[in-house]
């Protein structure tokens, strides 16, 4: 018990509680980029407690997903400035059209967030709608553990992670409705996932009007 | 298909366990099935271009099948990996033999309930005194057939394996399974404690692990 920091160190009323060495996360250097890794196990708890958490507050599972969906959204809007401040300073550049920002996707913040990049990209074929671009992931690090029940087969947790990249889409200010899927391939890939991101109209409009010009 | 040599003798296996021929040579008894296990058939001295064999036991191994309980001794997890080394018995049977085996392990616990204590730490370190650890039960139950190795986890949790009396390694097979059950089943949202496992991903992976087990 001698380990407990003595009552009178914390005397001074704060809202801030710094730890005895005095390092706060603000002291942490911003642009650590290799060696950030956290254990993928307590991630998984956490992340397991979170679906739980949701869950116990919903009504149906388009309700679930939204709830996982808000929950990412302030995330991959954050995580935009910070990827974006991390590039070198002549990068430093917000994604100007929507294949900049699908890569930038694909590669920045998979990297970051999964240690790889996110498997394919790919623009819908169906003519009718030039909104709708696919991220596709073959085995989405959020479900590695999850098995969703047979009754709740539509269900799909990665929808945390089509939050955030909403999340992305928004903060760069292209606004858009990110959903995911599941689309198993077999044996291979039973956990296939893709994110099916639908751009708002008037961001196709102002894209064909800057295309233009 | 496997292939193996021995000697001057090359045949092959196919998938209805025939093997097949090269040339022929006056007994092959051992078959190398890969770099560390060996797998026994005995060969008759004259030999048709095609014959069947029997697997000589003493050196098959399989694991029969797995079955884990409760802390409360209820059943919950239960799966059969090799068709014929058990007799099937019905559900009804298997909850039964579950409470039977829990009540049964608490009480050869409590036969002999405190091991021998370790030599106290020396004086002036902080650590604890050391506690007596708790005895572990009923481990192995051995039958003329089968061998069931019991394994229970901190919380109390039994894993109960059935293999062959010759399988080796049960306890790395055990333990293997324990992890798989912490990945796949306790960080899975859907999956409430104490409550039966359907959880696909566990299955999947236990079945290729033992089945890899299996084939060796």
């Amino acid at each position: 018990m001698s380990s407990l920091p003595s009552s009178a160190s914390t005397g001074k009323e704060s809202g801030l509680r710094v730890p005895s060495n005095g390092k706060t996360i603000y002291h942490r250097p911003i642009n650590r980029t290799k060696t950030s890794e956290l254990s993928q196990a307590s991630f998984a708890f956490l992340f397991s407690e979170m679906v739980a958490y949701a869950q116990k507050r919903v009504k149906g599972i388009q309700e679930l997903e939204h709830k996982l969906n808000v929950q990412g959204h302030s995330i991959g809007i954050k995580l935009l400035d910070l990827l974006l401040y991390r590039e070198p300073a002549r990068t430093q550049l917000r994604p100007q059209n929507i294949v900049a920002l699908l890569h930038f996707i694909k590669q920045n913040v998979w990297l970051h967030l999964f240690g790889r990049q996110a498997d394919r990209l790919e623009k819908s074929t169906d003519a009718e709608k030039p909104d709708e671009y696919m991220i596709i992931d073959n085995e989405p690090l959020v479900n590695q553990y999850i098995s969703v029940p047979r009754e709740m087969s539509q269900l799909n947790c990665a929808a945390f992670v089509a939050g955030v990249v909403e999340g992305v889409c928004d903060g760069a200010d292209f606004p858009a409705r990110v959903t995911a899927h599941t689309v198993g391939e077999g044996e291979m890939w039973p956990g296939k996932t893709v994110f099916l991101v639908k751009f708002r109209s008037e961001v196709v409009e102002r894209e064909a009007f800057l295309a233009k010009s | 298909m496997k292939v193996a040599s021995k000697g001057h003798s090359l045949f092959r296996i196919d998938n209805t366990r025939r093997v097949w021929f090269s040339n022929s040579q006056d007994k092959i008894d051992i078959l190398e099935t890969n770099s560390k296990a060996e797998t026994r058939f005995m060969v008759s001295p004259s030999w048709p271009d095609t014959l069947n064999l029997t697997l000589v036991s003493p050196d098959s191994r399989t694991v029969f099948s797995l079955i884990i309980i409760n802390k409360a001794g209820g059943l919950i997890y239960n799966k059969t990996f090799h068709e014929g080394g058990l007799n099937k018995i019905s559900t009804n049977d298997y909850l039964v033999l579950a409470g039977t085996f829990h009540g049964v392990h608490a009480i050869t616990a409590r036969l002999n309930p405190v091991k021998p204590v370790a030599p106290p730490p020396t004086p002036g370190t902080n650590e604890p005194p050391n506690r007596p650890e708790p005895s572990s039960g009923l481990e192995v139950l051995e039958t003329e057939n089968f061998r069931m190795q019991c394994f229970n986890t901190l919380t109390g949790t039994k894993f109960l394996l059935f293999t062959e009396t010759t399988q080796t390694n049960v306890d790395v097979t055990i333990k293997r399974i324990y992890d798989l059950y912490a990945d796949y089943v306790m960080k899975n949202p859907f999956y409430s404690l104490e409550m039966p496992i359907r959880c696909d991903i566990f299955d999947r992976k236990l079945l290729s692990y033992i089945r890899e087990i299996n084939n060796r």
